[in-house]
């Protein structure tokens, strides 16, 4: 949704200070990464977005500790772009490398190795924050509380200048991989649970347009950095984008029809069983960059994301979910499932040990809205939650169920910024932040 | 804040006890709305409108303003966006008078009456509600025409006339708010058969006020800028605006 903003381009962590001080712009502040959020966390109509690509630096890596300190403007596309050559990745990427390292800390993002490595967090050392009470470096040791309200937190306890995170060593720039295609669902789940834990990397797609015996069809793909004789050494970097959507396509290009045959032919064209694949880091964790301005594909009204988690305990709901959007007919692309290993401390970090599942649906359907609505009530009282990094459309009435830590977040936010300068379009919408305290 | 759906949770609704107005507000409560600020006349029909909504846990209020009183659109403005509290998600301009052709016709006071009503009121509004929005860089605007702004006629040419300066005015409104983040969308109904016309027999393709309510939601929430009630009439108005005055005369309604 489009609205109005000014940008503000600090090059100083001074300038940054200034921005959230008394003095500085009213209407609300909030940091923008790349822009690539799916729904509001970086929009604050009337107010400031902080554009924070100034803040770029990389350090040298400590090779005991295998530890750098990245400016919160580097995106994971840049970082990959230096560390590769040296033999470390990303300790968790997400499905794209256009998400800076303040985005990545703001939406506590969650890759394939959540269920052994967790979330982003987990491999965040120190931070460097500017809140309107000043300029700290918080740890896990150095303020707690505000480390973990900042994991996960929207952006909304202040804004990240650097971070210093641990690397992941590898030997080779590729993935081996086993992926192994599954009729149904349950088929889809049983082998999650029965094989993940020999795999650092695992995701499966599933197909939400098929009901009946095939209900949930899907291929699962996981995997592991590949030894170095088995693959190039680690020089190689990942590429750009090969094929780009030139312009944005017509309303209804994706529909039930359209949408059920492309589900079919990609159920068809994976392998049944292809054990010890060997992949590149772009094919394997970022495939949607391999298409520029893929966004495009679903026209001028765009798409929404719905991604929930659910405890191992409410594990049917999975598959009421995808019963539910079947039988409402709105048309939905292939969805993601993981599996999520334990959950931070963090009183808004998305993953909780369970299930996840991420879905693409075209904005357009009339009855679209209400079906989400409905899989909020559901997804509530399965004692799981939205990703606020994805939403754009929660019912607000669920927040508090869904993040039963809401009100330590707000203790903690108000703490760092009492006069609430920092809010977010997101933030508005869910009244996040809470009701005013006289 | 509206959501990726175009749903508001946050709307005034000038012509506060407006049956149209109402109906519109009814199907917003049923999405997101949580907060409506009411604008009209009458305390006793306001304050029942609110207490309908307050039981629907909508948060309601109430501001009294007299559209006859073109003074008094600034204070209406400055109320309403006050009693929000909040960012406005939209902006519903449902006031009018459809007044009495006969009583109006060599009256100098009552036809100066309907336009302030149906235009200078409205407009007066409409600029002050464009300021508030374009600072707070988003927002909707909807407002109720009618076809009868389209081509006047002899049994309503006041109320037509009055229609055709608000028509046109949320056409250049719509112009002047392009990439400030702020939409502005316009509703053009048909006969609709509620308590401003009961007492008038329906013309053809007559419609009602949770029919307008639909189209006039699905328009804000799609972003259409120029929708008819029902949607049919755009096209039989494509045909009667260019009737010789011999037939258009004849035409019954």
């Amino acid at each position: 949704m489009a609205v109005q903003a000014e940008r503000a381009t600090p090059s100083t962590t001074d300038e940054l200070a200034d921005l959230l001080s008394p003095t500085g712009p009213g209407h609300g502040v909030i940091a923008r990464g790349l822009g690539r959020s799916y729904g509001d966390p970086a929009q604050v109509a009337g107010g400031t977005v902080v554009d924070l690509s100034a803040f770029s630096a990389i350090s040298a890596v400590d090779e005991r500790t295998h530890a750098i300190t990245v400016g919160a403007g580097v995106s994971i596309d840049t970082l990959l772009h230096h560390i590769l050559p040296l033999g470390y990745f990303v300790p968790v990427t997400p499905g794209t490398r256009q998400v800076t390292i303040g985005g990545a800390i703001a939406a506590d993002i969650h890759g394939k190795n959540h269920h052994v490595d967790g979330s982003f967090a987990s491999h965040v050392v120190s931070m460097d924050l500017v809140t309107p009470v000043g300029v700290m470096t918080v740890t896990r040791d150095r303020d707690p509380e505000l480390f973990w309200a900042t994991a996960g937190g929207m952006g909304l306890t202040g804004i990240v200048t650097a971070a210093t995170i641990t690397l992941l060593p590898i030997a080779s720039t590729m993935v081996s991989v086993d992926t192994t295609r599954h009729r149904n669902l349950d088929e889809v789940m049983a082998a999650m649970v029965d094989g993940d834990h020999r795999y650092r990397y695992s995701v499966a797609w599933v197909d939400c347009m098929t009901s009946g015996a095939t209900m949930g069809r899907g291929v699962l793909t996981r995997g592991d950095h590949a030894p170095a004789d088995r693959g190039r050494p680690p020089t190689t970097i990942p590429t750009g984008a090969s094929v780009a959507v030139p312009f944005n396509a017509p309303p209804g290009l994706l529909n039930r029809l359209s949408i059920t045959a492309f589900n079919e032919a990609w159920f068809r064209a994976a392998p049944k069983e292809r054990l010890g694949g060997i992949e590149s880091i772009s094919t394997f964790f970022h495939p949607l960059d391999g298409v520029a301005n893929w966004n495009r594909l679903y026209g001028p009204r765009g798409f929404v994301q719905y991604q929930f988690a659910v405890p191992d305990a409410a594990s049917a709901t999975v598959a009421t979910a995808i019963e539910r959007l079947a039988a409402s007919k709105v048309p939905s692309f292939l969805a993601v499932l993981k599996r999520f290993g334990a959950g931070n401390r963090g009183p808004l970090s998305f993953p909780t040990a369970g299930w996840t599942l991420a879905l693409d649906l075209p904005v357009g359907p009339p009855a679209l809205p209400a079906v989400l609505d409905d899989l909020d009530d559901l997804i509530a009282a399965a004692g799981g939650r939205i990703y606020l990094a994805k939403d754009a459309r929660l019912n607000p009435a669920h927040l508090e169920t869904m993040y039963p830590a809401l009100a330590e977040f707000r203790r903690v936010a108000d703490r760092v910024d009492p006069e609430r300068r920092l809010t977010s379009d997101l933030d508005r919408r869910l009244n996040v932040r809470g009701p005013r305290h006289a | 804040m509206r959501d990726a759906f175009g749903q508001p949770q946050t709307a005034i609704l000038f012509g506060g006890t407006s049956e149209i107005g109402l109906a519109i507000v009814d199907r917003l409560a049923a999405a997101r709305l949580r907060h409506v600020v009411l604008v009209g006349r009458n305390p006793s029909a306001l304050e029942d409108a609110a207490s309908a909504l307050q039981a629907r846990s909508v948060t309601a209020t109430v501001v009294l303003a007299d559209a006859a009183d073109a003074a008094s659109a600034t204070d209406a403005v400055d109320q309403a966006f006050g009693a929000l509290g909040a960012p406005c998600d939209l902006v519903i301009m449902a006031v009018g008078l459809l007044g009495d052709q006969a009583a109006d016709d060599d009256s100098p006071e009552r036809t100066a009456t309907m336009f302030v009503v149906n235009t200078a009121w409205p407009a007066a509004v409409l600029a002050g509600c464009r300021a508030a929005l374009v600072a707070q860089g988003t927002g909707q605007i909807l407002v109720l025409s009618s076809v009868a702004a389209l081509r006047t006629r002899r049994a309503n040419y006041t109320y037509g006339a009055g229609k055709q300066g608000l028509d046109g005015f949320t056409l250049g409104l719509a112009e002047s708010v392009r990439g400030t983040g702020v939409t502005v969308h316009l509703i053009r109904p048909g006969f609709v058969t509620t308590k401003m016309t009961g007492h008038l027999s329906p013309a053809p393709f007559s419609t009602t006020a949770p029919a307008v309510a639909e189209v006039a939601v699905t328009a804000v929430m799609k972003g259409t800028p120029v929708a008819y009630a029902p949607g049919i009439l755009r096209y039989v108005f494509l045909v009667l605006r260019h009737l010789p005055s011999a037939l258009w005369r004849k035409l019954p309604g």
